[in-house]
């Protein structure tokens, strides 16, 4: 089972490169997330035994990302053949085994629990998400393709280095180096503190700018901005996700090695300064999808700094994850239908989306509402959960800085996405054919609902889930 | 032959400064490729008895980080035409400075921290760290497209210096899988640089500017 969900996808890629038709090969894309999501299932009912020496090993960690990716991942394969099929003119065979290469990749992340193995596994994530990137084949795309390519290979370069001093901190120390995530844990008393430092300082610059921490987040709001819709849902619920799995994996080590102070301290201030850069350049953003990608950065500020609290805010964090990858989903999936319906991505030429589609428009009003922690939607309870934890160990200059970035935020998101709800559509917006259509619209619906079903309550096996990660995180098992 | 393990890096040194002191591309090429080929024969001189693994390593390392990837970037200097790198953000003597306080830095940041008895008073740990710095300065301060890439594999060569002080201890399939991640990722670069010249025809990365704020 564990190889499977690997296999699986890749599997479907070839089969899509080998497809001639274009029509069916888009079809491939949701019998894929169909599979994947099956097998994701079964694997969580009945965890599969380790694999390769230990190499593969499912923990509670990886199960909680694995499982929350492979339903983001089933939705966006819901919406993925109706693009497609509505962009006729550009060639969708590397995309769609890219497409379906990606869950592969990133199912390996969340299985693998060595550190080398991992790397490469988020290595293949970015491979196989920058052609995606390239959809579209204009400069604009190619500039941002290029973009992600450099500044993520040198992310991934530093996250190695990383990974090397971390193996080094072992032998330094003069133990046998092993790079299992659980040997790491046990040894972690004894690592070499000097070494150790150095490679939570290189892993978190590494795997930070693959999360798109300020203010490594420069390819995010280019990548995001001329990427498809549904492609942004990906990077902004999945691999972000995978990255901060690597930075949590890391975190045990630290902390078992008795730095978690230092670790939570440069966390705090990385994520409230990304939050802060956010709310900087979201305020009079004019790009809605660069917006959204500004959006990204906040999120994954607050995903650290809950790391950065500790205690409650485990939780919070984890559950945060969460609520905005599915949350990101909506935002994507309904931009990419005003983009295909104005032919723009600007405030100025995109007006009245609430007459024009409603139902887009109202997913994605509600979706802003959630994003921004409003109640009752699920990243108001993870927000709250953080903030509460801030408060009860008695950080509240952090707390209130965290409370202020909120406001700012919603103030300054709101009067973008207000503007493009309200008012008349232009005259150029309603030559398009583009309609709200079941395809269109439901995959966000059907990830709205569940955003809002976490902010009300939490559903037992899932809840189960996340107390298990968060207790890893807290030094049990 | 361990004894010669310190020439070499001093050689891998050396190619550091003529990289960050050239501004013609072929010199550059050339100068990634010679590393690639001191990178490979050190996999075999840190070892103290020879084995398949590290030959086969070494003879992976020097394919594709001497052969394979020079080859791609001459390629695509080649299709887009062009012969130096122009106007670099930071001149070439600035540069050689920047890499030679980087390289000192280095020395001195690898002697503040705890070594295994194998590796006190070896280059390896500081040569690792200033074929970063230096690949760093590269990829940061030129414009073309392919010195950026010409950069990130120096960058990629102080990494892999750093992994040989763990061969031993690092399994054959990560080492592998970094080469073939490395083959690949420089490989969609390589398709990336010939679409940009395609597009824009130049490979001037400064063109690539209309995404910002």
């Amino acid at each position: 089972m564990a190889f499977a969900l690997v296999l699986v996808p890749l599997v479907f890629a070839l089969l899509a490169l080998v497809v001639p038709s274009s029509a069916w090969r888009v079809r491939i894309l949701p019998v894929a997330g169909a599979a994947h999501l099956a097998l994701t299932a079964a694997v969580l009912a009945s965890p599969p035994a380790d694999a390769l020496d230990g190499w593969l090993h499912l923990d509670s960690l990886g199960r909680l990302v694995l499982g929350f990716c492979s339903v983001l991942y089933f939705f966006t394969s819901l919406y993925a053949p109706g693009y497609l099929a509505s962009h006729p003119e550009r060639p969708n065979r590397i995309f769609c085994a890219c497409f379906l290469a990606f869950i592969g990749a990133l199912s390996l992340v969340t299985e693998s629990h060595h550190l080398g193995l991992m790397w490469v596994a988020i290595e293949s994530t970015t491979l196989a998400t920058a052609p995606m990137l390239n959809f579209r084949g204009n400069p604009r795309a190619l500039e941002a393709t290029w973009k992600y390519l450099l500044i993520g290979s040198v992310g991934i370069a530093l996250a190695l280095l990383g990974s090397l001093f971390l193996a080094y901190s072992a032998l330094a120390a003069g133990l046998t180096p092993s790079l299992l995530f659980d040997d790491l844990v046990h040894d972690g008393p004894s690592l070499s503190r000097p070494w150790l430092r150095a490679a939570f300082i290189m892993l978190f610059v590494g795997y930070g700018t693959k999360m798109g921490l300020a203010p490594m987040h420069t390819w995010k709001p280019d990548a995001y901005g001329e990427a498809p819709g549904m492609v942004g849902a990906l990077l902004a619920g999945g691999l972000t996700s995978c990255a901060f799995l690597a930075i949590l994996r890391f975190f045990r080590v630290a902390s078992a090695a008795g730095d978690a102070p230092f670790v939570q301290n440069v966390m705090l201030v990385s994520g409230l300064f990304s939050m802060g850069v956010a709310g900087a350049f979201m305020a009079r953003q004019r790009d809605y999808k660069r917006m959204l990608a500004y959006s990204s950065v906040e999120h994954m500020g607050i995903l650290v700094v809950g790391l950065g609290i500790g205690g409650g805010a485990f939780f919070g964090s984890l559950l945060h994850m969460l609520n905005n990858g599915l949350t990101k989903g909506v935002l994507f999936l309904t931009a990419a239908n005003i983009h295909q319906a104005y032919k723009s991505k600007s405030t100025d030429d995109v007006r009245g989306v609430l007459r024009r589609l409603p139902a887009t428009g109202a997913l994605f009003l509600a979706g802003f509402f959630a994003i921004t922690g409003s109640p009752p939607f699920g990243p108001f309870l993870s927000e709250f959960t953080i903030l509460n934890a801030a408060v009860t160990s008695g950080r509240y200059v952090v707390a209130a800085v965290f409370l202020v970035m909120l406001v700012i935020i919603f103030i300054g998101m709101g009067a973008t996405v207000m503007t493009l709800v309200q008012g008349k559509p232009s005259e150029s917006a309603s030559a398009t054919d583009h309609r709200d259509t079941l395809s269109s619209v439901g995959p966000s619906a059907a990830l709205l609902a569940l955003v809002l079903v976490l902010g009300l309550y939490v559903p037992a096996p899932v809840d189960h889930l996340l107390r298990d990660a968060a207790a890893s995180l807290e030094g049990g098992r | 032959m361990s004894h010669l393990v310190d020439p070499v890096l001093v050689l891998v040194l050396l190619a550091n400064f003529f990289l960050l002191g050239t501004s013609r591309l072929r010199a550059i090429i050339n100068a990634t490729a010679l590393q690639g080929v001191l990178l490979g024969s050190l996999t075999l001189l840190v070892h103290h008895e020879l084995s398949v693994r590290p030959v086969l390593i070494a003879l992976g390392a020097t394919f594709i980080k001497a052969m394979a990837i020079p080859w791609l970037l001459s390629r695509a200097a080649r299709e887009a035409a062009i012969r130096r790198e122009v106007e670099p953000f930071i001149g070439y003597i600035p540069s050689l400075v920047l890499g030679a306080v980087g390289t000192g830095l280095a020395i001195l940041f690898a002697g503040t921290l705890p070594l295994a008895p194998q590796h006190v008073g070896s280059l390896l740990i500081p040569t690792a760290l200033a074929t970063m710095i230096s690949g760093f300065i590269l990829l940061t301060t030129r414009r073309k497209a392919i010195t950026q890439v010409a950069g990130y594999l120096v960058l990629e060569n102080g990494i892999f210096i750093m992994g040989l002080t763990l061969i031993e201890a690092i399994p054959f399939f990560v080492e592998i899988g970094v080469l073939l991640d490395l083959l690949v990722a420089i490989f969609v670069m390589g398709i990336m640089i010939l679409q940009i010249s395609r597009e824009f025809s130049s490979l001037d990365t400064t063109r690539l500017s209309n995404l910002k704020e």
